[in-house]
């Protein structure tokens, strides 16, 4: 009988296993995604914020 | 008897939450962030130009090098390059990190849908049949 539970419960978590790691977590890497790219484009911060409002040459 | 429910109700939980967040934070994907942030302000031109646009593979192509202003045309292949090249090796970086080097181009499918997200109005961005659009 324990054999039969131990056999069981451990062919329960394998199976967990190889179906949790081959599905492609994609809610955690867009997450991710979003994470590295706003840093990627987040603007210098030595812009102080007036700069916006005062006409200027430059692009943003 | 218990106790082995109890290890087998730990390693449940530990597989479950190993889908929570992807691990991100190696030194070689904080160096690439790094290198495409000091170049992002030179691409920012060039893509509101419409010279270069976000493919739908999470890369950067050159749209139309006629927008590109003569004197920069030289360069703007080299720097669309550099920049894939970066993009390349953070998609299968993070892949790795994850131990899973077969996500790469899923990681990179889904890089291009958040760079296609947030790219400013007047970019283009191709779409999933590879046409391209103005945001």
């Amino acid at each position: 009988m324990k054999k039969v539970l131990v056999l069981g419960g451990s062919a329960l978590a394998l199976a967990a296993c190889v179906t949790i790691n081959i599905y492609f977590p994609a809610a955690a890497a867009e997450k991710a995604a979003d994470r590295i790219i706003d840093e990627i484009m987040q603007q210098r911060t030595d812009k102080p914020a007036v700069k916006a409002v005062t006409p200027q040459g430059e692009t943003k | 008897m218990k106790r082995l429910m109890a290890m087998v109700c730990v390693l449940f939980s530990v597989l479950a939450q190993a889908q929570g967040n992807l691990e991100i934070n190696t030194p070689t994907v904080s160096a690439l962030k790094n290198s495409m942030q000091a170049r992002f302000g030179q691409l920012e031109v060039y893509f509101a130009s419409g010279a270069i646009g976000l493919s739908r593979d999470g890369m950067v192509q050159v749209r139309d090098a006629s927008l590109v202003p003569l004197a920069q045309r030289g360069a703007i292949n080299s720097l669309v390059g550099a920049e894939n090249a970066d993009r390349g090796n953070l998609y299968r970086e993070i892949a790795k990190a994850n131990n899973h080097p077969e996500w790469e181009s899923e990681i990179a499918r889904t890089f291009a849908g958040r760079w296609a997200d947030k790219a400013r109005p007047g970019w283009w961005v191709q779409d999933g049949r590879g046409a391209w659009v103005k945001k």
